[in-house]
């Protein structure tokens, strides 16, 4: 392949970030997520048992879901003895709950959070809004279903579940991890495309970067 | 509109030469001269009650301008109403305030039987009243875990939710379920009470009353608690006028305003309760308030217990609910939540659908006009303790 | 409460009023004198507190009516104040200099319905919703599940059924049906 095709390839791989304006533009990444495959088969399946022993949790009650969380941490039900602890920053979080229906508002927050968080990371959501709009069915203002817009791996039903439902869902998203089929940071940089045009299509003021890293 | 800075901790005129300049008390702000940064203490942050986000521009340490931004949480009641019968608005509304939905569907039931012109049987009012005031035990557990944690004690929380979980328990029983109960329908309640359930209450009652004393010990006679909290967002009498300031935040600056005796609804006027006041009108005496509000409310729920009727009708006979036509007319119905006053508008022109519902949250105007101008003036790490101090919470605000 | 509307009805003119509850009143009164109601309300009759303003969609007869609840913390009544506005052109009056906590209300009823406050601060600011492009929502010629449909992809799955035709179905689904039941059908 001569030059002229490799930097024609590298130019659509590139992303236009056109909602930020002209002179903040070199400040941000402008490169596609990449799929990430592991060499050794058996080196992942021990890195996959680490880690669903420790999953620390974003701490982002992005709707009521985060009524139920809360007494998790107390000693009732005592989630710190599974190794998932609560983190204030996306950096160092692995896992994200959705707790509940997400407004327009509310889901350019959490794609940003998402994207910002380190991989490999999983999407756990909550309640029946996420499944398909909920009681909130037709409402001009929530989403109705999460996984057009982020990847998630396991779904927790009930309005809302109780905290023995929500470690019963970290149970199975533990049994996923090990069995490797928690794919959703490859997921979404596969389908970035398509995922990316969901969310603009009803995110109508963008003024972040395509992809926030 | 009064001086706030005039505590002697939070004074910060004495050394001015790194600050803002002032001109008119007020700070003369210059994004591009790099001596103030804007910061978002944005919805994805621990030191938030809930899911809203404050625009701050900060200089140094001290904050010197802040916005609120609220619609996180934005799911247009008001339109999905409009769009169910009657008796299909239970489900949504308990969900307008998170922490505390009971006092939503009293509100819905009550404006409803006003519109309509049906009287509550003996009972089911009791039973009402038991409902509201175990639902205000609960949020008011919560808050002293927020208000702890907010100032970096983590055990108060741990504590005080943990036993905030058999509140849940006793709820479930009673009314089937644990955060969204449902329970107050058009008429009157649902169920009855199970077998054993006053025995079990008033256990929960000795046992919650325990916990106390280790929180009071804890958390009031603390010296790193009052030194913080202290002068910390003082509101003044002439402040609550002009704010629409309700509930603990205006009663804890003297002005005294209850509805529960004010303008007496479910069986409150035949209980024996008293107004909490204070005259601190700072984040500690809105502490102490509360707290003795909590413990007012366990006082009320042991006498609701011994004076609950055992026999008699827990509902009233309603019409078809499926096809059934209120006539037309306005109401407004006020219910004294944990933050203040909750009232619902309520406007109905003789269809099978409500014309019009308006939820009016008490931290409506808490958290977006009363936050802003008490923001001012204090260092960034006491934002968060200010902003659980005034019991903001954002699902009311933007329903 | 009859003596205030005596004292009210002498300053302007008082198109109706109700008694909804012991204290609960309602009365209709012109845009035109609003202003000075509620100041004379407020300075000496004692309803200093403002509890919400808002407003009914009234499509049919072409008119917004706005509510002004205020309370007396003295004699402890409510009273709700109906102002109707004209629908296409919709603006009022803005009370800010009275209650300054009132820009709120006016900001949402601005986003959410459309009228406008000349003159009230901070009433252009976006207050719930972000990038929104259509006719102000809580009108009631916007179809909200129409909406919906359109931007946001619904699950497939989702279905109604009338009750009336579902238990007929159950219980009679196995029943030829009866000349009197086709009679009184047709």
């Amino acid at each position: 392949m001569d030059k002229k095709d490799i930097d024609e390839i590298e130019h659509q791989m590139k992303l236009a970030n056109e909602g930020l304006p002209e002179n903040e533009r070199d400040l941000f990444a402008d490169a596609r997520p990449s799929k990430v495959e592991s060499q050794n088969r058996y080196f992942e399946r021990f890195r996959n048992w680490a880690r669903s022993r420790s999953l620390w949790m974003l701490a982002f009650g992005t709707g009521c879901g985060a009524t139920e969380i809360r007494p998790l941490m107390t000693s009732r039900y005592d989630m710190f003895r599974y190794g998932i602890a609560p983190r204030p920053t996306p950096r160092q979080a692995s896992v994200f709950i959705v707790g509940g229906y997400a407004s327009i508002k509310t889901i350019k927050r959490i794609v940003r959070s998402y994207e910002q968080m380190q991989g490999p990371k999983y999407v756990i959501a909550l309640g029946s809004c996420t499944i398909n709009g909920g009681m909130y069915y037709d409402s001009y203002n929530t989403i109705k279903r999460l996984d057009y817009y982020i990847p998630v791996d396991v779904y927790i039903t009930g309005c809302m579940p109780r905290p023995e439902a929500l470690i019963a869902g970290f149970n199975r998203l533990k049994e996923k991890i090990r069995a490797g089929e928690c794919e959703g940071m490859n997921k979404y940089a596969e389908n970035f495309d398509w995922y990316k045009n969901n969310q603009k299509q009803i995110i109508k003021d963008w003024n972040m970067p395509d992809y926030n890293w | 509109m009064t001086d706030i800075s005039k505590s002697k901790y939070r004074n910060f005129d004495s050394d001015r030469s790194k600050y803002p300049v002032m001109e008119n008390g007020k700070p003369v702000i210059d994004l591009d001269s790099h001596r103030f940064t804007k910061i978002w203490q944005g919805p994805q942050h621990p030191g938030v009650t809930g899911n809203m986000s404050v625009e701050l521009i900060v200089s140094g340490d001290e904050i010197v301008d802040a916005k609120t931004h609220v619609g996180y949480l934005h799911r247009s009641f008001e339109k999905l109403m409009e769009r169910r019968k009657y008796i299909q608005c239970f489900p949504i509304v308990c969900r307008i305030c998170v922490p505390e939905p009971d006092t939503n569907e009293y509100c819905v039931s009550a404006a409803m039987e006003d519109l309509a012109g049906i009287t509550v049987p003996e009972k089911a009012q009791w039973l009402r009243t038991l409902n509201l005031e175990m639902s205000r035990v609960g949020s008011f557990l919560m808050w002293l875990g927020g208000q702890a944690n907010s100032l970096g004690m983590g055990a108060i929380g741990q504590w005080t939710i943990g036993m905030r979980d058999f509140w849940l328990d006793l709820f479930e029983e009673m009314t089937g379920g644990r955060v969204y109960h449902m329970y107050m329908i058009p008429g009157g309640v649902r169920k009855d009470l199970p077998d054993g359930f006053k025995g079990r209450a008033r256990k929960l009652i000795i046992r919650t009353r325990r916990l106390l004393q280790d929180v009071e010990n804890t958390f009031f006679y603390n010296t790193i608690i009052k030194s913080r909290l202290h002068d910390l967002g003082i509101i003044t009498p002439d402040m609550v006028d002009e704010y629409g300031i309700v509930g603990p935040n205006a009663r804890a600056s003297g002005k005294g305003y209850d509805i529960r005796i004010n303008n007496p609804y479910v069986k409150y006027d035949e209980l024996d309760l008293k107004m909490i006041t204070s005259t601190g009108s700072d984040a500690f005496a809105r502490a102490e308030v509360r707290y003795r509000e909590l413990h007012q409310s366990l006082d009320l729920i042991s006498q609701i217990l011994d004076r609950i009727p055992e026999e008699g009708n827990i509902q009233a006979k309603l019409p078809n609910v499926l096809h059934w036509k209120i006539p037309a007319g306005q109401t407004y119905v006020k219910a004294e939540s944990t933050r203040g006053e909750h009232g619902f508008y309520m406007v109905s022109d003789g269809s099978e659908y409500p014309r019009r519902v308006f939820a009016r949250g008490a931290s409506y105007t808490h958290a977006i006009t009363l936050l802003e101008t008490l923001a001012v003036n204090i260092s960034i790490s006491d934002l968060a303790a200010l902003m659980v101090s005034l019991h903001t919470c954002p699902p009311e605000i933007e329903r | 409460m009859d003596q205030l509307f005596n004292r009210i009805s002498r300053m302007i003119k008082l198109e109706g009023s109700t008694k909804q509850r012991d204290d609960l009143y309602f009365i209709t009164v012109r845009k035109e004198q609003l202003e000075l109601l509620l100041s004379h309300l407020k300075n000496y009759e004692g309803f200093t507190h403002l509890a919400f303003l808002q407003a009914v969609d009234y499509i049919e007869n072409n008119e917004f009516q706005l509510t002004y609840m205020l309370y007396n913390y003295d004699n402890r009544v409510n009273l709700g104040i109906k102002v109707f506005i004209d629908r296409d052109k919709s603006e009022m009056t803005s009370i800010h200099k009275l209650w300054p906590h009132a820009w709120q209300y006016q900001r949402e009823l601005h986003e959410l319905f459309g009228i406008d406050f000349p003159g009230s601060p901070r009433v252009h600011e976006s207050f719930v919703l972000e990038g929104w492009e259509e006719i102000p929502p809580m009108r009631r010629d916007f179809d909200t599940k129409a909406y919906t449909e359109r931007t946001f992809y619904p699950r497939p799955g989702r279905f109604t059924k009338d009750p009336k035709e579902y238990m007929k179905e159950k219980l009679y689904g196995n029943f030829a049906e009866s000349p009197e039941i086709r009679k009184n059908n047709d």
